[in-house]
C-alpha cells in the first residue's frame, strides 16, 4: 500500500501529511513533485495544504494546470481515493474535480482554530466506518474557506449524499455560530458523485496523535487503509 | 495591441472585501456611496492578431484561467 503526497511550489502541509501517513498510520508514503505526469504504483493521493503559487490569481488556480493534475484526474476516474486538504480542496475545486468555489472568509480574517465537524456520509474511502452524525474535532487554518456553490448545486450535493462534513458545535448541532468562515450550509467537506474524491478545509493530517490536541484525523486515514485493504485488486 | 480584463464577483455572490471597504468609506465620512464591489484588473499586451481573434483567445483565457465562472464574471476591452 503506497500513498502519494503531492508537492507544488508553495505547498506547506506536505511534510505534515507525510508524517501522519508514514509515522502516524504506518503506511508507505512518497512525495510526488507536481511536474510528474504519472501516479502509477500509488494506491491513494493526498493533495496537501499550503499556498501553491502564492495563491496568485485565486487559490489553486495555477496548481490546477500542473502536469500531475492530469494524472490525478485519471486516478480519480479509475476510482482511486483522492483527498484534498485546505489548499488541496481549493485545487480540486479549481480543477473541476469537485463542484463549487471558495470565497474569502466572511469575517475577512484568517481563521486558525480547532473546529467540530459533523460527518454526513460513510461512503468515502476516508470516512468508511465513521457513521453519519459522528462528531470529529479537527483544526482549520485558512483565509479562503468560505464554500460557495449556487443553490441548485448545493441541493444536488445534499440529495446525492456528497456533503461529507459540516461545521457544528461540540454537541453536533449545525449552527451559524459554529461556522468559522461563512460556508454555504456550513459545508466543510464534499465528495465526488462516486465518493472517492474528497475535499475538505479542516486538516486531519494535523491531528493524528493526542499530543496534538486531537487524534480524530487518524480515524480518516485508518478508514482509508481499511478501505484499500478491502478493495478488490 | 493592449487588452484590459476586468474580473468581478457575480451579482449575488457575497463580497466581504467590498463590504469592509464600504464601511470604511462611511467611517471616513465620504457620503453618497451605495455599494462597493472589489475585483481584479489585468492589462494584457498582445501581438497584432486582429481584434476578433484577440477577443476569441482572451475569452478562452478568461474561461479557463483568468476568471472562475462559478463565482466571477469578466469583461474584455480591446484597443489602445
Amino acid at each position: 500500500m503506497k500513498t502519494a503526497v503531492l508537492v507544488f511550489p508553495g505547498s506547506n502541509c506536505d511534510h505534515d501529511a507525510y508524517h501522519a501517513l508514514k509515522h502516524g498510520i504506518g503506511v508507505d508514503a512518497d512525495f510526488v513533485w507536481h511536474k510528474r505526469s504519472s501516479l502509477d504504483g500509488f494506491d491513494a493521493v493526498v493533495i496537501p495544504g499550503g499556498f501553491t503559487y502564492g495563491d496568485y490569481l485565486r487559490s489553486g488556480a495555477m496548481a490546477k494546470l500542473s502536469p500531475v493534475m492530469g494524472a490525478v484526474r485519471r486516478f480519480a476516474e479509475g476510482g482511486g481515493p483522492v483527498i484534498g486538504i485546505c489548499n488541496g480542496f481549493q485545487i480540486l475545486l479549481e480543477a473541476g474535480l469537485l463542484p463549487g468555489a471558495m470565497l474569502v472568509n466572511d469575517s475577512l480574517r484568517f481563521v486558525c482554530d480547532f473546529v467540530h465537524l459533523r460527518a454526513g456520509t460513510d461512503r468515502t474511502p476516508f470516512t468508511r466506518g465513521i457513521p453519519e452524525g459522528t462528531i470529529l474535532k479537527i483544526p482549520v487554518a485558512h483565509y479562503q474557506g468560505n464554500y460557495y456553490a449556487d443553490e441548485r448545486t448545493l441541493s444536488s450535493l445534499e440529495e446525492r449524499g456528497q456533503v461529507v462534513f459540516r461545521y457544528c458545535d461540540p454537541e453536533g448541532n449545525v449552527t451559524r455560530e459554529s461556522n468559522p468562515n461563512g460556508s454555504a450550509r456550513n459545508i466543510a467537506g464534499i465528495c465526488s458523485e462516486g465518493g472517492n474524491v474528497l475535499g475538505m478545509m479542516p486538516h486531519p493530517e494535523r491531528c493524528t496523535e493526542e499530543v496534538l490536541g486531537s487524534a480524530d484525523g487518524r480515524r480518516m486515514f485508518d478508514a482509508m487503509v481499511a478501505w484499500l485493504g478491502e478493495r478488490p485488486a | 495591441m493592449k487588452a484590459k480584463i476586468y474580473v468581478t464577483l457575480k451579482r449575488g455572490v457575497l463580497d466581504p472585501q467590498g463590504k469592509a471597504i464600504y464601511a470604511s468609506l462611511s467611517h471616513l465620512g465620504i457620503k453618497g456611496v451605495e455599494d462597493v464591489r472589489v475585483g481584479k484588473f489585468m492589462e494584457i499586451t498582445l501581438k497584432e492578431i486582429g481584434v476578433e481573434e484577440a477577443r476569441r483567445r482572451l475569452d478562452e483565457a478568461c474561461r479557463r484561467l483568468l476568471a472562475n465562472t462559478v463565482i466571477e464574471e469578466y469583461r474584455i476591452e480591446i484597443g489602445g
